[in-house]
């Protein structure tokens, strides 16, 4: 506690919201309902939803594909919102939020397009197929990729965080461009189909607390990476007036 | 006006001095030009050009050598400016940050289109293809367009870090995706006239153009700020 009353001196934005003593309340609260979610989600998908008649219990890959794309995709939103508020504000706080949405979503897009891959190969008979969909959740792995790479190579600094908002500026507009030029262009191919007929409501209902489960999951690794971007910045802060005497 | 006026001439100023740094050096239009022969070369050997495959091989070859190309102008936008250390001079004239962005973007235009149009007959050459047929031009300027407005941009970013060569490309062709696909497709509808139903691919590109050329020139005085 007394590194963090000092931590208040050095830096000017904590001053405004002093840390409060309830944040891990909120990710108590968050890590608990999430393992629970998480119990009650492996439950289902494995025990209470019904098994695929064609596809067999391949299908149950689904449950966990389509909540971690969802996250995957709801992450770089989040990204790009970070960078919009720290255009606008100026505030580091926007910036942490937006590296820890970077850092996160870029595991769970990853995990979706392997899992994903693993079920195309079982019911398509191919690892990859140059869907809408699949292209634009790879080009946004990509830009995942380059906005980690970008940040880690430019470092914390304040021109490190306005190339961020940029990129992910840029790259949240351009991903509906991406899914629709793709579109057009699969017109004189169609891929394979998904099964789009009328689900069980169990499959439904299974899918829709595995998504809510996912996303509780995904909101206490945004607590805890936020927490860890701010104690980097603050770790930082404080290397520099150690060793340069300077606070910048 | 005397506003517009001023703006137009911090451009004109930049570009002028830009244009006059490459004819003196030759560095950047040669190396672009280079490798989009050599590209081209490679193409042929690497697919079997047949008359029946002639369509679906040659656009991509020439986008592929046009976008290839395109990157090695795109890296120098900033990193000539920051070698000669006349890049912090440049940020210290009192010049607006978009004029900057829009001069450094006709500069690339103009140092690609230069190449494009020098490599475009060679290529009709070498692969036998009628290329200077209907929307040929605009299809290439356009396209050329889309991947400098946002090369542009990224160059910068870029070029503010040790692995400029690598990031560079990881943060552009990704999101230059839908003017590949565009621009390659409509080039093909060119080759091969009358196929029916093409989704308005020229359309695409200038809509791409006109959402990140206004997208970027906003955006550009965040990244060139140290």
């Amino acid at each position: 506690m007394a590194l963090a009353k000092r931590e208040t001196r050095i830096e000017p934005q904590s001053t405004k919201a002093p840390p409060r003593a309830g944040v891990p309340v909120a990710s108590l609260i968050l890590g608990g309902l999430s393992f629970i979610g998480m119990m009650i989600s492996i439950w289902m998908i494995f025990l209470y939803a019904p098994t695929e008649a064609v596809q067999g219990d391949v299908q149950r890959i689904f449950y966990f594909h389509v909540p971690m794309a969802w996250i995957g995709m709801l992450a770089f939103g989040i990204v790009a919102v970070g960078g919009i508020g720290y255009l606008i504000k100026k505030d580091e706080r926007w910036d942490w939020v937006a590296r820890a949405a970077a850092e996160s979503g870029a595991v769970f897009i990853t995990l979706a397009i392997i899992l994903g891959s693993i079920w195309g190969k079982q019911t398509w008979g191919t690892w990859w197929t140059w869907d809408p969909k699949l292209t634009a959740v790879l080009v946004l792995w990509f830009m995942y990729i380059a906005y980690l790479m970008l940040r880690s190579y430019m470092g914390r600094s304040t021109s490190s965080a306005y190339a961020g908002a940029v990129l992910a500026i840029v790259g949240v507009i351009d991903v509906p461009i991406i899914y629709m030029s793709v579109q057009w262009w699969r017109t004189l191919h169609p891929g394979p189909e998904v099964a789009n007929g009328d689900l069980p409501a169990s499959v439904v209902l299974t899918l829709m607390v595995a998504l809510v489960t996912f996303t509780l999951f995904y909101s206490f690794l945004m607590v805890q990476l936020y927490n860890l971007q701010k104690l980097q910045a603050q770790a930082q802060r404080l290397r520099a007036h150690v060793e340069y005497g300077l606070e910048d | 006006m005397s506003t517009a006026r001023t703006f137009l001439t911090q451009i004109a100023a930049i570009l002028a001095k830009d244009i006059r740094s490459e004819l003196r050096s030759k560095q950047t239009w040669i190396s672009m030009g280079m490798f989009a022969l050599l590209v081209l070369v490679i193409f042929n050997f690497a697919f079997d050009l047949r008359v029946d495959n002639k369509a679906a091989v040659v656009p991509g070859a020439l986008w592929v050598a046009f976008i290839f190309a395109s990157r090695r102008g795109l890296g120098r936008t900033i990193a000539a400016e920051q070698d000669g250390g006349s890049l912090d001079r440049l940020l210290l004239c009192p010049v607006d940050r978009k004029a900057i962005y829009l001069a450094k973007l006709l500069g690339n235009l103009l140092f690609i289109g230069v190449v494009e149009i020098v490599a475009l007959p060679i290529f009709a050459a070498l692969f036998d293809v009628p290329l200077f047929v209907g929307q040929l031009i605009p299809i290439v300027l356009l396209g050329t367009l889309g991947v400098a407005t946002i090369g542009t941009l990224f160059s910068v970013m870029a070029a503010a870090t040790r692995a400029r060569e690598l990031l560079l490309p990881l943060l552009v062709f990704p999101l230059i995706v839908p003017i590949v696909i565009a621009a390659v497709r409509a080039t093909g509808s060119l080759l091969v006239p009358g196929g029916a139903n093409e989704p308005p691919w020229l359309g695409l590109i200038i809509a791409f153009d006109i959402i990140f050329l206004s997208l970027a020139t906003l955006l550009f005085q965040y990244v060139i700020e140290e």
